[in-house]
């Protein structure tokens, strides 16, 4: 009796017309057709989506500046704190010249993130120094086998700000661009 | 030399009848399965297919075309002959009952031949529908029986005693409309019911449960026992793939597309026109019958309606309740319906 909502069981043996069950039966669809009239629940999935809520965390991106170089520079701190050892990487030392791809001396040359191991807590993006990775609002897509779900660099990049500037600001959504 | 004489006509004008009424009860069938799944989704606030064509109307073909040019598994356990003949069993007792109900007032040619729009009007009507049904268990029985599984098995021996047992009710029900009209000729029926308004006034105590015997015929919920997907593995056609679990699938949609045409036949005045006095509207014989046969077919589809409705509300009942209700209340007040009946016609001396 911890919330004072139990209800006594009524036990007495059904009267005949209960035991024909009609009176209930009757009850019941016309609780079921007042559904027919209501609001419904789902939606046209493919052509209307729900929108998010802010804090969703979906498919990871990597983030370039403003002028579009890689903010990773491939310390290995997202890797350390990812919970379920989905990342890995491998640095590169930025060679004279390429000062327009990557922002520091340092870069990841390889960065992979197993989809399938990834519990998308955000975990990585906390962890980042460099604001270099965020989770979007978008989540991993089906795939066909499992090599799909590893996704590397490519998969993961998003696209160069004056280059691609719509397709940037698409995959940026609501996530401000910071430095 | 003539051996046979034979009216021609007679002959293409009853094929025409018969491929029209197979035709319409396997596109009533289709589309019952759409709204099926429809209505389900109304009731439960979801929207329903709607990818197969505006408003999803291809659906049915699309269900079709996939049970067709699925793997067909026949198990090796099982007795063959008898596997494939379950559901051609099933099926085929579904369509033949469409023969005596009158699909719609007679149509009248030119020439003054009166052209019956039901495929045969014989004297024991009703009792023929009746006898049909009743060789339709077989379908059921057969198919448990000859897949070889226990579950089968069971659904198949719950199927054939629930419907021996709730054809009595039924046929106690149907005594008492007979003593009304005083002819099994279900064209008489319908008459009978134009003339002297329709039979649901005198006895609703008696359609009430001729209903919920039909319900339990077409094995539909809540007396869906032999199919009892969460219990029993989906039943009888447990073991059944492509077109033959197909047939059986339609097979029920067919039955529940003629008990409605029985029921409206025999207690909702067929295709009379409520309320109103068509024959004094001096329309031509043809647009009479096509209207009497919207009018029919208007009120089929309400009760089509009512069994989704029926489906998508109220949860299987046990084993024993069916027995209890078929048996201990159903009967008694079916009987009871019927003594009443008799009393009243006898008092009034009909």
């Amino acid at each position: 009796m911890l919330t004072q909502r139990a209800k006594e069981v009524d036990r007495k043996p059904m009267t005949f017309l209960e035991s024909i069950y009609l009176w209930n039966i009757m009850k019941g669809m016309g609780i079921t057709i007042s559904h027919l009239f209501k609001k419904k629940a789902t939606i046209n999935y493919p052509e209307q989506t729900r929108t998010f809520s802010k804090v969703f965390r979906g498919l990871h991106v990597l983030n370039r500046d403003e002028e579009g170089r890689e903010n990773c520079t491939a310390c290995g701190l997202c890797a350390v704190a990812c919970p379920a050892e989905a990342i890995t990487m491998e640095g590169a030392e930025r060679l004279p010249g390429e000062e327009h791809l990557y922002r520091e001396e340092k870069y990841a040359a390889k960065y992979e993130i197993n989809m399938l191991r990834c519990i998308f807590c955000g975990l990585c993006e906390e962890a980042c120094p460099k604001d270099a990775i965020y989770l979007s609002q978008t989540f991993a897509p089906a795939n066909y086998g499992r090599k799909g779900f590893i996704y590397k660099k490519d998969d993961l990049l998003i696209p160069h700000p004056i280059e691609n500037k719509e397709a940037y600001e698409a995959a940026l959504g609501d996530k401000p661009a910071k430095n | 030399m003539t051996l046979l004489v034979i009216d021609w006509w007679l002959i293409l004008e009853k094929a025409l009848l018969i491929g029209g009424i197979i035709g319409l009860s396997f596109f009533i069938a289709m589309y019952t399965t759409l709204a099926e799944r429809k209505v389900a989704a109304w009731l439960q606030d979801r929207r329903g297919p709607n990818r197969a064509g505006p408003f999803g109307i291809f659906q049915p073909l699309a269900d079709g075309g996939k049970l067709f040019f699925k793997e067909e598994i026949i198990p090796l356990a099982s007795n063959k002959f008898l596997f494939i003949l379950g559901p051609a069993l099933a099926m085929i007792t579904a369509l033949i009952t469409s023969t005596v109900i009158p699909w719609a007032a007679p149509f009248i040619t030119k020439g003054g031949n009166v052209i019956p729009m039901q495929v045969a009007d014989v004297d024991m009507g009703i009792l023929l529908v009746f006898s049909i049904v009743s060789v339709g268990v077989y379908g059921i029985m057969i198919g448990g029986w000859a897949s070889n599984n226990k579950f089968s098995l069971m659904a198949a021996v719950r199927g054939a005693s629930q419907m021996v047992s709730y054809e009595l009710p039924m046929g106690l029900c149907l005594i008492a409309v007979l003593f009304m009209t005083g002819s099994l000729k279900m064209s008489e029926i319908v008459a009978n019911q134009v003339q002297n308004g329709w039979h649901i006034i005198y006895q609703p105590l008696g359609f009430l449960i001729f209903f919920i015997c039909a319900l339990a015929e077409c094995n539909r919920t809540p007396f869906d026992l032999p199919e009892a997907e969460n219990e029993l593995n989906f039943g009888y056609h447990q073991e059944y793939s492509s077109m033959k679990l197909g047939f059986y699938l339609f097979a029920e949609y067919i039955n529940m597309f003629i008990s409605s045409a029985v029921m409206v036949t025999l207690y909702f005045g067929g295709y009379d026109i409520p309320f109103v006095n068509e024959a004094s509207w001096g329309l031509s014989s043809f647009w009479m019958s096509l209207i009497s046969f919207s009018v029919l077919m208007a009120k089929i589809s309400f009760f089509l309606f009512l069994f989704l409705w029926i489906r998508w509300t109220i949860p299987r009942f046990r084993y024993d309740q069916l027995m209890n209700l078929g048996w201990k209340k159903l009967i008694p007040l079916a009987l009871v319906n019927m003594i009443i009946t008799a009393a009243v016609l006898l008092l009034l001396n009909k």
